[in-house]
């Protein structure tokens, strides 16, 4: 595993490197929270049992514009042709490249979830739980979200063609993660849906992985 | 006669409808210098994508029975990191080819030991090119697959590539580049190969 | 043995444009004309013969079209996956070509269920939407079939653009059952009952008929018009062969009339 380690390493170093950009997502989701507040809660009741499920929809669009750059730099400069012919396993690289990414976007945006679901509910009912479920959920989006960047990677055009691509896979992830929330808001039980958000990110981490390397090695088929 | 260290039977690249070439055979053994030549827009780099793995042809297969590196027209440096840090990720996942030990004599050989500290984004497209060269010399690939290798480099930094590609066939290496100036030393002293088959210089001309 | 050699040139002989597109026109012509006759004669019976429902009056008239455009935009997106993995596999391509050719269609199928769901919905649950199982995937198919379009034209280089399309086609298909799957589990627990569909009550046999040759005749015309716009893509992309040029020149008499 010298390949993931040595690709997380890298990553990160970049990502220190860079810090203005490394916060992007992190202060996107401060701001969707910020205009939210100001423009769908009410001043007693903020947004109610809906922040929680709020927050969720927030975090994931955080993911995506992490996800969005997290091969851009390398097809530019032709680190990803390097990596391509050198890194074995294949797949180990890309899950370094992508545990550093989400360890610069999802994980900070976890830490400051409860943040967020205090001020938009006015209550921490189910902030423990949107911290699991986003801890579960939020890598199945970025080993997603890596199939649709890596698909994406070399044509210029990321952005909105990106969301068209990944949000229909997104969408279990969030019904899930926010309705684990939302439950365990109201007081219920949640234990199915983290079991299946559980399987979630477990079918991802074995199967993304080489959808992303194929993907990769056919952008740099020119 | 040994194993060809790349061998590349029946190549058939097409791009965009046009046929770039086709059946085309290259087999580089020990102490050979391929130099591969056409006008722009040949196929030369597909041609070396191909060799590289990077590439699918239409037809044909090539056996890669040693290691191999490649080098392109990016140099695959991080511009956020410095040549050395640059070169010391990729020995990480290198680790069989690369000695991380060797990282800094490779460094002084290019010409960078003052501007190992520097990033890369901050260097001029000459030292890139010479940082991109000391992970050749740090590695320990047989095949060296370089296109245009001499691109953005001054005289100098043109002599020091010619004289590492001789050096690395010297020791029983060999190098397909793309090229459009001769990357062959004047009196090549190879004559004395290890094999019956004696090394040479040849030119695979494209697009003719 | 000899089934297994009649396989080997069927799959060689579809695989290639030329020997597809010179055999293809009577299989193109014959689909439309069953598609249509399918079509006139169950919407003839479906609009004009069969009684009204019992609670929805007339109004259920528009499932002999919604029903059959939402199977049909699935089992498009069904047989895109699978010449996504044709193509992934052999590099077959006639089998980018299929995909380049049926992902509009499968489009268009699927926008109008979904436009003939939410007409059909207005008057029979007083609302045009409701964020129900069956509403949510088709809405998904959607995107799914935009993605492909969408990634298609993002690339510059067709080949590579066909790669790239052919595996989001593969991963899309992989998912769509945990999407469907997830979408109903999503209604069924979190929405008030009121607002759920629910089971289709049974359909009584005197619906079933036009409904039955609604459907094949919506299959059979989408496999004609994939067929015709299969057959533009390869005089399209084949257009510098010579087999091209000699099919031209003995219809040239033709070629505009």
């Amino acid at each position: 595993m010298r390949a993931f380690a040595a690709l997380f390493q890298r990553d990160l170093l970049v990502a220190l490197r860079r810090p203005t950009d490394a916060a992007n997502p992190l202060v996107f989701f401060v701001l969707a929270v910020l205009l939210l507040g100001v423009g769908a809660a009410s001043a007693e009741k903020g947004l109610g049992g809906s922040a929680a499920g709020a927050v969720w929809v927030l975090a994931l669009f955080a993911n995506l514009l992490a996800v969005e750059g997290v091969f851009r730099r390398d097809v530019e400069d032709g680190t990803l042709e390097q990596l391509l012919i050198h890194a074995r396993p294949r797949f180990a690289a890309v899950l370094g490249k992508l545990a550093a990414n989400w360890s610069c976007a999802g994980l900070p945006v976890l830490v400051l979830s409860p943040l967020a679901v205090y001020v938009l509910g006015h209550s921490t009912a189910g902030a423990g739980m949107v911290m699991l479920t986003l801890l579960l959920g939020t890598p199945t989006l970025t080993l997603l979200g890596a199939i649709g960047a890596a698909l994406t990677a070399g044509t210029g055009r990321g952005g909105l063609l990106l969301a068209v691509l990944v949000m229909p896979f997104y969408l279990p992830v969030l019904i899930f993660g926010a309705g684990a929330s939302t439950a365990a808001g109201a007081g219920g039980d949640a234990a199915f849906e983290l079991l299946v958000l559980g399987a979630l990110l477990t079918g991802s981490i074995t199967a993304a992985p080489f959808a992303v390397g194929k993907a990769l090695a056919i952008s740099q088929e020119y | 006669m040994s194993r060809p260290l790349l061998n590349a039977r029946g190549l058939t690249c097409v791009v965009a409808g046009q046929r770039l070439f086709a059946t085309l055979d290259l087999a580089v053994h020990p102490g050979d210098l391929v130099e591969v030549r056409g006008p722009n827009g040949c196929g030369k780099s597909t041609l070396l994508r191909c060799l590289a793995g990077l590439y699918h042809p239409e037809a044909g297969r090539v056996e890669r029975g040693a290691p191999f590196t490649y080098l392109g027209h990016r140099a695959g440096l991080s511009a956020d990191m410095t040549p050395l840090e640059n070169l010391r990720w990729f020995a990480g996942i290198d680790a069989a080819r690369v000695e991380p030990a060797t990282l800094d004599e490779a460094m002084d050989r290019v010409g960078l030991g003052a501007a190992r500290f520097d990033r890369c984004g901050m260097l001029s497209a000459g030292q890139q090119r010479r940082a991109a060269l000391a992970r050749l010399l740090a590695g320990h690939a047989s095949v060296w697959i370089l296109d245009e290798p001499l691109t953005a480099l001054d005289d100098a930094g043109c002599a020091l590539t010619r004289g590492f590609i001789d050096e690395h066939r010297a020791r029983g290496g060999a190098a397909v580049c793309a090229t459009h100036r001769s990357l062959a030393l004047p009196r090549s002293a190879h004559a004395s190969g290890r094999d019956a088959r004696l090394p040479q210089t040849r030119v695979v001309a494209l697009g003719s | 043995m000899g089934l297994v050699d009649w396989a080997k040139g069927a799959f060689h002989k579809t695989g290639s444009p030329r020997w597809f597109f010179l055999g293809s026109r009577r299989w193109m012509v014959g689909l439309y004309a069953a598609g249509i006759a399918l079509i006139v004669v169950g919407s003839t019976i479906g609009l004009g013969f069969v009684p009204p429902e019992r609670f929805q009056g007339d109004s259920f008239r528009i499932l002999f079209v919604h029903v059959p455009a939402v199977h049909l935009a699935q089992a498009i997106y069904v047989a895109v996956a699978v010449a996504g993995l044709v193509y992934l596999v052999w590099r077959m391509k006639m089998a980018d070509m299929v995909i380049e050719a049926a992902a509009p269609v499968g489009m268009a199928v699927t926008a109008a269920g979904l436009a003939t769901g939410v007409v059909w919905g207005m008057p029979t649950w007083g609302t045009g939407w409701v964020w129900d199982a069956r509403i949510i995937s088709t809405l998904v198919l959607l995107l799914l079939f935009f993605g492909l379009l969408a990634l298609r034209q993002a690339i510059p280089r067709p080949d590579r653009a066909a790669m790239a399309v052919s595996l989001l086609a593969v991963v899309g298909v992989v998912n769509l059952p945990i999407i469907k799957y997830s979408v109903e589990w999503f209604t069924t627990l979190h929405q008030p009952a009121s607002l759920t569909l629910g089971e289709r009550p049974t359909i009584a046999p005197v619906f079933l008929v036009p409904l039955a040759l609604n459907a094949l005749g919506y299959y059979c015309l989408a496999a004609g018009i994939v067929i015709a716009a299969l057959r533009m893509k390869i005089i399209e992309r084949e257009s510098g062969t010579s087999w091209v040029a000699d099919w031209l020149a003995g219809h040239e008499d033709r070629v505009g009339g």
